[in-house]
């Protein structure tokens, strides 16, 4: 079972729909309600970035099955300016953007499973994971 | 515009939609600011009760529209973060950032604390 869906992010009114996505991929693995809200909660955070910093960029979307255990990968992929500084970008408050400097950490501590490259220059990948408890 | 708005006596009341963009609550916000004046308004009820997702945005637009509003004179109360919402909040440390916004569990709650608020205003001056 691999479901994948990828999605072009390159305004607000995408951000909304790669949410309704998610939800709907996340909703046939399981989650239960209150994970729903955390993953379109993380997702959404992920999503502004890219619109806010990379202009645009892209979602993916998959379902895992890893033995007994289901869940949900996104990808947040940009070619966007990249991030310097990774360590300084993921503590709470720190903001290059217009935003509150919590979209990143936040994202992490929402989902189960989180990485992070990026190159300056180039752009930057993220791959954020929860699994079905 | 996508979020309806109900006049109430002194009070508004806007139900926001389930999937509100960046573009819709920006909306909102010019909007309610605007109409605040010129109804009069004592107080602004902001009911997110079907709303999806708060997130950072969502969250800081909410906190800068009642900031706002409390300049044009009414104060402003957030009805209905449902149990899911909520925690998602504290996660991302939303929780802090909203501080200082006044919240409900319901609309009948919400229009008591505006009633009683406006009778103390009536008496001080």
């Amino acid at each position: 079972m691999t479901d994948v869906v990828q999605i072009a992010i390159r305004s607000d009114s995408d951000i909304v729909m790669v949410r309704q996505q998610a939800r709907a991929l996340a909703k046939e693995l399981g989650f239960s309600a209150s994970d729903l809200t955390l993953i379109a909660t993380a997702l959404s955070e992920l999503a502004r970035n890219i619109v806010e910093y990379a202009q645009q960029g892209e979602i993916i979307l998959s379902q895992i099955k890893q033995g007994e255990l289901r869940g949900l990968v996104i990808v947040a992929r940009d070619s966007g300016p990249g991030i310097a500084d990774i360590e300084r970008a993921m503590l709470d408050g720190y903001s290059t953007g217009k935003g509150l400097g919590l979209g990143l950490p936040g994202a992490k501590r929402l989902m189960d499973e989180f990485e992070i490259t990026s190159c300056v220059g180039q752009g930057t990948t993220i791959k954020a994971t929860k699994w079905v408890h | 515009m996508k979020t309806p708005i109900l006049k109430q006596g002194p009070y508004l009341i806007a139900s926001l939609q389930a999937e509100q963009s960046d573009t819709d609550l920006l909306e909102l916000q010019e909007v309610l600011v605007e109409q605040v004046g010129r109804f009069r308004s004592r107080g602004v009820i902001l009911d997110v009760t079907l709303l999806d997702v708060m997130d950072s945005f969502a969250t800081r637009t909410l906190r800068n529209m009642a900031q706002a509003i409390r300049l044009r004179g009414a104060e402003t109360i957030i009805v209905g973060i449902r149990p899911e919402i909520a925690f998602a909040m504290v996660q991302l440390g939303l929780d802090v950032r909203l501080s200082g916004v006044q919240t409900t569990l319901d609309l009948e709650e919400a229009l008591a604390i505006l009633d009683r608020q406006r009778q103390e205003g009536m008496c001080r001056d």
